[in-house]
């Protein structure tokens, strides 16, 4: 079988965890690679915690359960890290991705997490871009600055392809969040 | 503020279901802990305040319990963040924080 | 050219509608099916597909405007899924007796009580008699391609007979994956145009739905099961001409590494898929075991069945459905039966699990393999046994 990532997104109902994950997936599907992309299904409710997984790869992907070893995980409202176990089957070489005030260090320190931990103010960057705290498209920015799965570019295309006129908004949060996440090992 | 401890689901096996599945215990739904949705919560500022009473008014979960002294106070087991009892008091006593500031 | 693009497969399945541009679409929404009908709801209104979008007030209704719908020979399409099938379940009966070849996808949903909106077999397993065409899908290529299939067979005037197409909810209807898509002109040289020539009409008056007394109720039923036994040579030849012009080729069972294999083991739906990743490190670590991913649910295809497991000496069958206090899970009980006259025939053991959602991880499977040679070895007191459940279970006994 072909190298395949798994990502687990934690995010909560309303806040775009599952939009992200389409959109990487999308962007991986037009750059000829396979991706696959689904919600942790449930009664959605805005403000609940969700999960949304993520799978690229260059085959055919066959698994249809859900991640229970991610590669990555990325957590797109820090309030998240003290409700869930956000860690949960993280792989031994694997990095957690947070949407934070605090620096890498801070969080590693605070949760005592022995994996690489990026961090970004994502929330501060989309109240000043799209005007609203929503991180979901930030948080790809961030994601693509621990991973190199997908290109950027094929990226800015499907937002442009799924916000329209609210896509160049969206767009400045994911740049901007790739440029300013901060990873310690 | 909830004490009891809820079991979950992983601890139940097929043989604690109850028949039909009914729920026997009146009331729990008041173990769930909804103040985990949180993303802000409500801070209140008692010099500010003049126990109107308003926000355990519009507050839209009851999660808003009268204190002593005739002050009101959040029940952050509860408390969801919305925000209505900062919007609604007439002194601006409440102000929400971001949660992650804790 | 065809287009690779990245789809949801409710989205897959509403496209095939708009490329086998329907005339009628009546359907309620439900979850985890809802994202079909929103997305045929928004093409009708932009304009993209030219059909009537008829937002009915229940699932009895929807099943209903599509009677009515084909019966002046119009291409009709519903979906529904659980709670849904269940609502409509008269009407269910009434469109294959009438032979009207109405198009239903179903996002599989488990039946309550409990209530639950995620995935498992029982409302389709609760329709099983009902004399539709019944095919399952494993990933969001087949959701597209099965539903324009499915307009081709029902509607041949050898076959005119409604058709389910089941994705399991949530875990297939819910995933974006690259799919391609083809162009307008090929599905146009797929499917023709519905000719349905006992179509209601003031000028060729005809009656529809008469009333059947003992005197010949016996024989209407007999000839709509013939046909519908007889509709297996057009299901086969749809997927045939859909090989032709597609490059996909379906059949209604379909083995994985099956050859040399003494241990096979039987799923249906996206579950497939999974189970197939546990094949593949079986057969890595040298044991023979394969895979049959059972396609065709009815009619049921007892050949292409009795063939694959020809060589087999037990045969795991994985139920996503119980059927209380029958002969084990629906699939592993027709499968026995379908099995029994055979002078060879593998040991047949069943499994239950995935309800309601529950996950069916590598490990899962992985089990379900060694322990059903371990039943199959040494025997068992229970009918089926339940995967996942917590708790000792015994008790399923006949």
């Amino acid at each position: 079988m072909g190298k395949i990532l798994e990502v687990r997104w934690h995010g909560r109902g309303g806040l775009g965890a599952v939009t992200s994950t389409e959109l990487v997936a999308r962007a991986a599907t037009n750059e000829g690679g396979y991706a696959q992309a689904f919600p942790s299904f449930g009664p959605e409710r805005r403000g609940a915690p969700v999960i949304a997984f993520l799978r690229i790869s260059d085959e055919f992907i066959r698994a249809r359960t859900s991640i229970y070893e991610p590669d990555i995980v990325v957590v797109i409202d820090p309030r998240l890290l003290r409700v869930v176990d956000v860690t949960a089957g993280l792989k031994q070489n694997g990095v957690i991705v947070v949407n934070s005030m605090k620096s890498p260090e801070q969080l590693k320190s605070d949760f005592g997490y022995r994996w690489p931990v990026a961090s970004v103010n994502a929330t501060k960057i989309a109240r000043e871009t799209i005007k609203l705290p929503i991180t979901n498209t930030a948080m790809i920015g961030a994601f693509l600055k621990v991973s190199d799965v997908v290109k950027i570019d094929s990226v800015i295309e499907e937002l442009k392809e799924r916000f329209g006129a609210r896509a160049e908004a969206n767009i400045e949060a994911m740049k901007r969040a790739y440029g300013e996440t901060v990873i310690k090992e | 503020m909830a004490q009891k401890k809820l079991k979950t689901a992983d601890e139940l096996t097929w043989k604690d279901m109850e028949v039909g599945n009914v729920i026997t215990e009146p009331g729990n739904a008041s173990l769930r802990r909804t103040g985990d949705w949180r993303t802000e919560r409500p801070i209140v500022d008692k010099e500010k305040c003049n126990k109107c009473g308003l926000c355990w008014l519009y507050c839209p979960d009851a999660a808003i319990k009268a204190v002593k002294d005739g002050y009101y106070e959040p029940d952050f087991f509860y408390c969801k963040g919305c925000g209505i009892c900062a919007r609604v008091c007439p002194r601006e006593a409440i102000t929400m924080i971001e949660e992650e500031e804790i | 050219m065809s287009r690779r693009v990245a789809l949801e497969a409710s989205h897959a399945v509403a496209e095939a509608v708009r490329m086998a541009n329907v005339d009628v679409i009546a359907a309620y929404p439900i979850t985890p099916q809802t994202h079909i009908p929103e997305r045929l709801a928004e093409m009708v209104a932009n304009g993209e597909l030219d059909a009537s979008y008829i937002p009915v007030e229940s699932e009895h209704s929807a099943m209903s405007a599509c009677l009515g719908s084909s019966a002046v020979g119009a291409r009709a399409f519903t979906t529904t899924a659980g709670q849904g099938l269940e609502l409509m379940h008269e009407a269910v009966y009434v469109a294959s007796s009438m032979r009207y070849p109405i198009v239903m996808a179903i996002c599989n949903r488990a039946l309550s009580a409990p209530i639950s909106v995620w995935a498992d077999h029982s409302d389709v397993m609760a329709v099983r008699d009902t004399g539709w065409i019944q095919v399952f899908c494993q990933n969001n290529q087949e959701a597209f391609d099965m539903t324009l299939w499915a307009f081709r067979v029902g509607e041949d005037p050898k076959v005119l007979f409604p058709v389910m197409v089941n994705l399991d909810g949530f875990t297939l209807s819910h995933v974006t994956e690259p799919l391609f898509l083809p162009e307008q002109s090929e599905v146009d040289r797929f499917l023709p145009r519905l000719q349905y020539r006992l179509a209601l009409d003031p000028e060729k008056p005809t009656t529809h739905g008469a009333l059947g007394f003992p005197s010949i109720y016996a024989e209407t039923k007999i000839a709509q099961e013939v046909a519908l036994r007889k509709s297996k040579e057009i299901v086969l030849r749809g997927w045939e001409e859909f090989g032709n012009i597609f490059g996909r080729h379906y059949f209604p069972v379909e083995p994985y590494r099956t050859e040399g294999a003494k241990t096979l083991l039987l799923t249906m739906g996206s579950l497939s898929e999974t189970a197939k990743m546990v094949i593949d490190i079986k057969q890595d670590k040298g044991e023979p075991v394969g895979l049959i991913n059972l396609r065709l649910w009815r009619p049921f295809p007892f050949k292409e069945l009795r063939q694959a497991v020809r060589d087999a000496n037990t045969l795991i069958v994985f139920d996503r459905c119980i059927s209380f206090g029958g002969p084990g899970g629906p699939v592993c009980s027709e499968i026995r039966s379908a099995l029994y006259d055979q002078a060879k025939r593998p040991k047949v053991v069943g499994f239950v699990g995935a309800l309601g959602g529950r996950d069916m991880s590598v490990k899962d499977f992985e089990y379900v393999v060694d322990r059903g040679r371990e039943i199959a070895e040494k025997g068992s007191e229970e009918l089926f046994e339940p995967v996942g459940v917590r708790g000792e279970v015994s008790g399923i006994r006949g």
